[in-house]
């Protein structure tokens, strides 16, 4: 009885916004931090469809072309697709850029997926002496930050002769222990069933990982693979580090010295920059979420 | 239920016994065909036939990976231990003379100092705020995504095309001036608000403001995911018991997350270091003294081929991370005894 009380009591003195009410609240809050989200993008797209007298009008001191005040838009006034026909077809130097970035990034993905996914099972699922320690080790490596090696790494890469070319991005990101963590954590989730049945249809190790461990994990693959792709879009110190000719650079190098050359491509060039991780994340988005929710889940 | 097992198997094999002579041989059957955890002693076998087999395979999966790491990552860091202890030349033990020397150098405390700094205010700050943003988002009839897709580009979008709608923002004439001028009513001519925010002291939280805006969607996926595995049972037996919003979050909500807590926190750890891409290609090479970072200290060092203060610089990060993790691990340990002893 007194419990009974006690509930009544409790729950009069509560008295919560109706479900309605607090419903289209917390819509307008989300959409408000949305917008947050939102301005910049459509502030980039808008001065990506903008002339270049418009762009030195309204953006001249982020351009670096002297003080004068900012007059953002939203919306082009004078819209114009001459930005992006500059870009594409009278700058040379930006598709030179462009295929460097490709060059050290699809290369390094593929290395990652053919090294790490095998070694990630491992991790994952075989019981071998020394493997806690060796985790420690890879989830160590994961955190330090990329100056700690970074010398021994200038080293290693001059002895092999891999200094200034290409392969000098590609081959550390290849062995990066950011994609094993996370293709780890991924197959960890594969129920042991689904494996036992492998095993007793006469699955090898090697079978039961292609046809099993490749195809439940592919959530945690395709995070891996994203995660690293915009990592290695963006790669910063390893470009500066590493190479010395100028013709080597990736665009996530050549793309803040554009806009003192041509301020007019400068928002275009951003664009283009941007297409392939977004595109791939819009793809990739409800794998994403699987993948990184395994990372999450406590064992 | 061994016996049972064991008859059900092999009903037509001659010799079949019950009781405990049949269930011994079967168990030998079965040892030897490997399917031992059929058997009363599978726990106590060292490894079974799968396990065993699973161990072999364990390193032919894991050498190309090994290999790399080894050459690229151990052999190197190796080196770099070993380097830190000689001198300039790379011959001669030094002993702890660089580190000496580090310790003592103003350009390495102040890095070190920001470095530190930085991490402590805005890791707990992006934790809170991709908390809140995912306790705003979350829906478990998986309804919210175009709350999350949002949310979560930033993390997708260059921070080289980024940067300049940064500088739009933050420059001396830009958005943020304009916005506070507005608002304190200054006109054209009398501009009391005109910081170059990126170039000044208000560099720091300005990099914290742009760190959290681009990364908060990763932290927020993850707290989603600790969200949707907090079982609805438990909050609708709450509901009942007249717990309150307040008391649901506090009691449910914060214990359920505490595994996703500690993994958030490693992995914006691991990401906070990229914060060096967006001060260097916001400020510079030599920015503002109140975001100069190790990043920055160990470019300046590494232009010079500076190698004995990089490595003992290395040495001394790594250090600091595992006493971190140690640190971790054992208040991990502390904490899980208290729980149980409770």
């Amino acid at each position: 009885m007194r419990d009974l009380s006690r509930m009544i009591s409790i729950a009069e003195k509560r008295k919560p916004l109706p479900r309605v009410v607090r419903a289209r609240l917390r819509h307008i809050v989300c959409a408000a931090v949305c917008l947050l989200v939102w301005l910049p993008v459509i502030l980039m797209l808008a001065a990506a469809f903008m002339p270049e007298d418009e762009l030195l009008y309204r953006y001249a001191e982020p351009l670096g072309a002297g003080r004068e005040t900012v007059r953002a838009a939203l919306l082009p006034s004078y819209p114009s697709v001459k930005p992006f026909l500059e870009l594409l077809f009278r700058s040379p130097g930006f598709y030179v850029m462009f295929w460097n970035s490709c060059i050290q990034v699809i290369p390094a993905l593929a290395g990652q997926f053919l090294v790490g996914a095998p070694a990630a099972w491992a991790f994952a699922r075989f019981p071998f002496r020394g493997k806690k320690p060796l985790f420690f080790l890879y989830v160590l490596l994961m955190v330090l930050p990329f100056q700690v090696t970074q010398v021994s790494n200038y080293l290693v890469l001059d002895r092999l002769h891999f200094l200034n070319t290409h392969l000098a991005l590609i081959l550390p990101a290849v062995w990066a222990t950011f994609p094993v963590f996370i293709m780890t954590k991924s197959f960890e989730t594969i129920p042991n069933a689904l494996l036992e049945a492998a095993y007793l249809d006469g699955a090898g190790e090697l079978r039961a990982f292609l046809h099993v461990g490749l195809a439940s994990g592919y959530p945690g693959i395709v995070t891996a693979l994203l995660l690293g792709f915009i990592d290695n879009w963006n790669a910063l110190e390893q470009p500066v580090a590493f190479l010395k000719e100028m013709s080597l650079w990736p665009l996530s190098l050549y793309l803040p010295n554009i806009a003192q050359e041509k301020a007019a491509v400068a928002f275009a060039a951003g664009i283009v920059m941007m297409m392939p991780p977004v595109l791939l994340y819009l793809n990739g988005q409800s794998e994403l979420e699987q993948g990184v929710a395994a990372s999450g889940v406590k064992e | 239920m061994n016996d049972r097992e064991q008859t059900e198997e092999e009903p037509l094999r001659s010799g079949n016994r019950a009781g405990y002579a049949g269930w011994r041989r079967g168990n030998r059957r079965r040892q030897a065909k490997g399917r031992s955890w059929h058997s009363r002693n599978w726990r106590r076998r060292k490894k079974s036939g799968i396990r065993r087999r699973q161990a072999r395979a364990a390193w032919f999966f894991l050498a190309p990976s090994l290999a790399g790491v080894v050459v690229f990552t151990a052999v190197p860091f190796v080196d770099v231990v070993r380097r830190s202890f000689l001198d300039a030349m790379g011959r001669t033990g030094v002993g702890l003379a660089n580190y000496a020397a580090v310790c003592g150098n103003i350009a390495f405390r102040l890095a070190a100092s920001n470095t530190v700094r930085f991490l402590t205010v805005c890791l707990p700050l992006l934790m809170f705020t991709s908390f809140a943003l995912a306790l705003l988002v979350f829906r478990r009839d998986g309804k919210g995504n175009l709350y999350k897709t949002t949310l979560v580009l930033p993390m997708v979008i260059p921070v080289a095309a980024m940067v300049l709608v940064w500088k739009i923002v933050f420059c001396q004439d830009g958005l943020l001036n304009e916005l506070l001028n507005w608002l304190v009513g200054a006109t054209q001519v009398t501009k009391l608000w005109d910081n170059d925010w990126v170039n000044s002291s208000t560099a720091f939280p300005i990099l914290i403001v742009t760190y959290i805006w681009k990364n908060a969607g990763y932290d927020l996926l993850l707290w989603l995911a600790g969200l949707a595995s907090i079982s609805e049972s438990l909050y609708d037996a709450a509901r009942v018991d007249g717990a309150g919003a307040w008391e649901r979050l506090c009691y449910i909500t914060l214990p359920g997350l505490s595994g996703t807590f500690g993994l958030v926190l490693i992995l914006s750890v691991v990401n906070s270091f990229r914060v060096y891409r967006e001060a260097y290609l916001l400020a510079g090479s030599y920015p503002d003294m109140s975001i100069y970072m190790i990043p920055h200290l160990f470019s300046h060092w590494f232009l010079t081929l500076d190698v004995q203060n990089m490595c003992t610089g290395s040495m001394l990060l790594v250090t600091a991370a595992l006493a971190i993790a140690a640190t971790a691990g054992f208040a991990r340990v502390v904490f899980r005894r208290l729980g149980r002893s409770r």
